[in-house]
């Protein structure tokens, strides 16, 4: 495997920055041949930013680059898990203890 | 009794109500699917909440209902009179099982034990028996005209939504609509489809390219899942199957849907909708089906799927407006309960009690500044007193209550009678928006059944008498409210017989009521009805005819400090009328003054006030322009002796369209009364219906205005029979 660039976002995956979450998550995935996304601290997702990551794994797989999640806030991982995409993302997901709940 | 189990109690009657409500409507119109959901509803949420309290005797016996009525609902059996009848009859046993869980008693009593058992043995025919050719289709399987393989075995409604690329843009979150989706039921399955969404830079982050498939298990209808998209129906896509759809319409679903036909139908199979087999099946036999020229007389078979959707796209459209208009409302209503908050009766009554207090508080204030002559203190306490006025107004209304839900129960009474006496009888209800005092309406509820079921009884003939009279079959029995100065009128019509006049009369000279050489005017006749022990009906039947009622009806209204009066056109039907007091607490009253007492009269009853002429003060009626208007003098009636003043004032007061005046020496003007009631030993008085306390601290005795007229009335009436100068033998008391 080549290079990771990793990014981290921090703001909401909502559809009020959902054009400029477009352009650094297409750049990231451009400049190297994997990415991985630190969503942790992502406080609200959605269907916007449901779809940028959507997008997101569409377009690496189309460029033969890898995209992992590395780290799902509980939004997203409801979001994910309410629309059945966790095995799409097929990355590993932490339940906590208080999610499990 | 704990809490949650009074709040079953209380909640299930409702429910119960709602049920009885829904079947009668039914009834009357068995095509409205809406309602057979309603009743299936209400019976359900008992169900389910007797569960919760674990009162299983209900539980067990609405499980049986509940079976039928879904039975009902999905159209495996017909309507019939029985049916809603049996229906009925259930809804009467949950009650009284209702009534043994209130009283506390762990078993429901032997016998009526007995009743539940033997409708469920009814029921159980409902249940098991082969199912009778169905009545009512489920929506989607009427549109269907190809049986293109078998019913797909889910028992989950299918929803297929592709979201616009507007939505986002448009401030709507479609994940928020799903959830709100999840919450009308389960959502067993859903699969994301984001093959509309473009690649690269041609990707819109803003444009929303998401579809979903959804499988919902729900107890909603149609009509609810769709309202759910209502934000969005104009940009977006929604398919929805209903449980147990022929596989066709999911082959359909999967033609019409933009995506490549094998991978929505692998979505399909994904999400649990239809198995790899169904799905190929169906498949395959659509295209053999497409490619078959079809013959005339097989379109059954092989159905040109383009016509039948473009057929069913437009029924659909119709089905689904109206059925979202009826929804809409059904929403609104929902919204105007949810704003409605229980409160205690005995809180409401402690409140206007108080407010009582602050009224006469608030008068006695009003008086004291008035008396200091402080411009200030006097103006202030006026701002005060109108404030009070405001709360107790609003007080009195919190205690308002619509007269309809009393007479809606008479919906059923009238069913049943009308079938007990085998007479057509129709129920038409009118004002039933009136409002009028909580209190009142309790009491109000048996007068006004006794006066229905007389009315059915006696005054409406059978179908065949009324034909061969030339009157319409079906007779009409009528309820009707409306508010009249002060007081609320009920009427109950019926075109019916009319009361027979020469047949009380003989009966009333028979029972000793009257003496055969009295002459009676017919009114007067008439009025006979409501002396004790009365009753014209040939056969005494189980309904009314024993005598007991006339009399008791009327005593019952009249401790309403309301009246009751009957008119009748023999032949042609009767009319009963009840008065009632709008309110039993406070009134606006009139100040009068004879001598150094004080009279209060309900100011509602006062028309106006003139002086009492010199000349006209030694008769007992005067010339209102025009008019006659007979009075009295209060200082006669309560021989008051003290010292007549130089000039008296007249009071003309109406009740029920009858003019009367009232002498007294002074008008003090209106005052706020709460009114006190007196005491038991002063029930018989005449004349006067309560007390209240003045801000002095004195008492002032409230005027039963309506016995002032009809002693007015009587008195003339005796007076003119007195000159008639016939015979009379005994003279009335």
């Amino acid at each position: 495997m080549g290079t990771q660039n990793r990014l981290a976002i921090a703001e909401d995956l909502t559809i009020y920055h959902a054009q400029e979450q477009k352009e650094r998550l297409s750049t990231a995935l451009e400049g190297a041949d994997g990415l991985e996304l630190d969503l942790s601290q992502v406080g609200e997702i959605d269907t916007a930013g449901l779809q940028l990551l959507i997008f997101a794994k569409r377009e690496a797989a189309r460029l033969d680059k890898t995209l992992t999640i590395v780290a799902h806030s509980s939004a997203v991982h409801q979001a994910l898990d309410f629309c059945n995409l966790v095995g799409y993302f097929g990355d590993p997901v932490v339940i906590t203890v208080h999610e499990q709940r | 009794m704990d809490e949650l189990t009074s709040v079953f109690i209380q909640e299930g009657r409702e429910q119960l109500q709602a049920m009885e409500t829904g079947l009668l409507e039914l009834e009357q119109q068995p095509d409205k699917q809406d309602n057979i959901n309603g009743i299936f509803r209400a019976a359900h949420t008992i169900k389910g909440a007797s569960g919760v309290i674990e009162c299983h005797f209900i539980e067990g016996f609405m499980h049986k209902v509940e079976n039928v009525l879904d039975r009902l609902r999905n159209g495996e059996i017909a309507l019939s009179g029985e049916l809603t009848g049996l229906l009925l009859r259930s809804c009467d046993h949950l009650g009284s099982l209702m009534d043994v869980l209130e009283a506390g008693a762990p078993e429901p009593a032997p016998e009526v034990k007995a009743t539940g058992d033997a409708l469920q043995a009814e029921l159980a025919v409902y249940t098991s028996g082969p199912a009778p050719e169905t009545g009512k289709v489920v929506e989607a399987e009427s549109e269907v005209l190809s049986s293109g393989g078998g019913v797909v075995n889910t028992d989950s409604w299918h929803i297929s939504v592709r979201f616009g690329p507007h939505m986002l843009r448009g401030g709507m979150d479609p994940l928020s609509f799903l959830r709100f989706l999840a919450s009308l039921g389960e959502i067993l399955a859903m699969e994301t489809i984001p093959d509309a969404m473009p690649a690269g830079a041609e990707m819109d982050p803003e444009s929303c390219y998401l579809g979903f498939e959804i499988r919902l298990q729900t107890r909603s209808s149609k009509a609810d899942i769709e309202r759910v998209f209502d934000f969005c129906r104009d940009d977006c896509e929604l398919r929805i199957l209903p449980p147990n759809s022929k596989l066709a319409e999911y082959v359909k679903l999967i033609k019409e849907l933009p995506e490549d036909d094998m991978r929505l139908g692998e979505m399909l199979v994904r999400c649990g909708a239809l198995t790899q087999g169904e799905l190929d099946g169906g498949l395959n036999s659509q295209q053999t089906g497409a490619q078959a020229t079809p013959a005339e007389g097989e379109e059954a078979h092989k159905p040109q799927l383009g016509e039948i959707l473009i057929d069913q796209k437009v029924i659909h459209k119709e089905v689904v407006e109206a059925a979202v208009n009826k929804q809409t409302q059904v929403s609104e209503k929902k919204a105007v309960e949810a704003r409605l908050i229980r409160v205690h009766a005995d809180k409401l009554d402690q409140l206007i009690d108080l407010v009582g207090e602050l009224v006469i508080a608030g008068a006695s204030a009003n008086l004291l500044a008035q008396r200091s002559g402080q411009t200030e203190l006097f103006e202030s306490t006026s701002v005060l007193s109108r404030l009070v006025e405001n709360i107790r107004d609003s007080a009195l209304q919190l205690r308002m209550v619509q007269i309809g839900e009393t007479f809606n129960r008479f919906n059923r009474v009238v069913r049943d009678v009308s079938k007990e006496l085998g007479k057509e009888i129709d129920l038409i209800i009118s004002g039933a928006e009136t409002e009028l005092d909580k209190s009142v309406v309790e009491k109000i509820g048996d007068p006004l059944m006794h006066l229905v079921r007389n009315s059915m009884d006696h005054g409406i003939e059978l179908g065949s008498v009324r034909e061969a009279r030339g009157k319409p079959r079906r007779g009409t029995v009528e309820l009707n409210a409306y508010h009249d100065s002060g007081s609320i009128v009920i009427e109950i019509v019926d075109d019916g017989n009319g009361l027979p006049r020469d047949k009380i009369l003989a009966k009333a000279i028979e029972k000793g009521l009257v003496q055969p050489t009295q002459t009676l005017t017919d009114q007067e006749i008439v009025n006979l009805i409501w002396e004790p022990g009365f009753s014209t009906a040939d056969q005494v039947t189980n309904l009314s005819g024993r005598g007991v009622g006339m009399d008791v009806v009327r005593r019952n209204i009249q401790s309403l400090r309301g009246s009751c009066d009957v008119s009748s056109i023999e032949g042609a039907g009767s009319t009963f009328t009840i008065r009632l007091p709008l309110t039993l607490a406070i009134i606006d009253g009139f100040l009068v003054g004879v001598g150094k007492s004080a009279y209060v009269i309900p100011l509602d009853m006062v028309i106006e006030c003139i002086e009492l002429n010199e000349h006209e003060a030694d008769r007992h009626f005067l010339n209102l322009r025009g008019e006659v208007l007979p009075f009295v003098r209060l200082r006669e009636m309560f021989e008051i002796e003290e010292e007549q003043p130089a000039r008296e004032n007249i009071v003309v007061v109406q009740y029920a369209g009858q003019k009367a005046g009232i002498v007294v020496d002074q008008l003090l003007g209106e005052f706020q009364t709460v009114i006190k009631p007196l005491s038991s030993i002063f029930r018989h008085l005449r004349g006067i219906g309560g007390s209240t306390i003045l801000g002095t601290g004195e008492v002032a005795l409230i005027l039963d205005v309506q016995t002032l007229v009809q002693r007015n009335a009587r008195s003339e009436e005796r007076e003119m029979s007195l000159n008639a100068a016939l015979p009379r033998s005994t003279a009335q008391n």
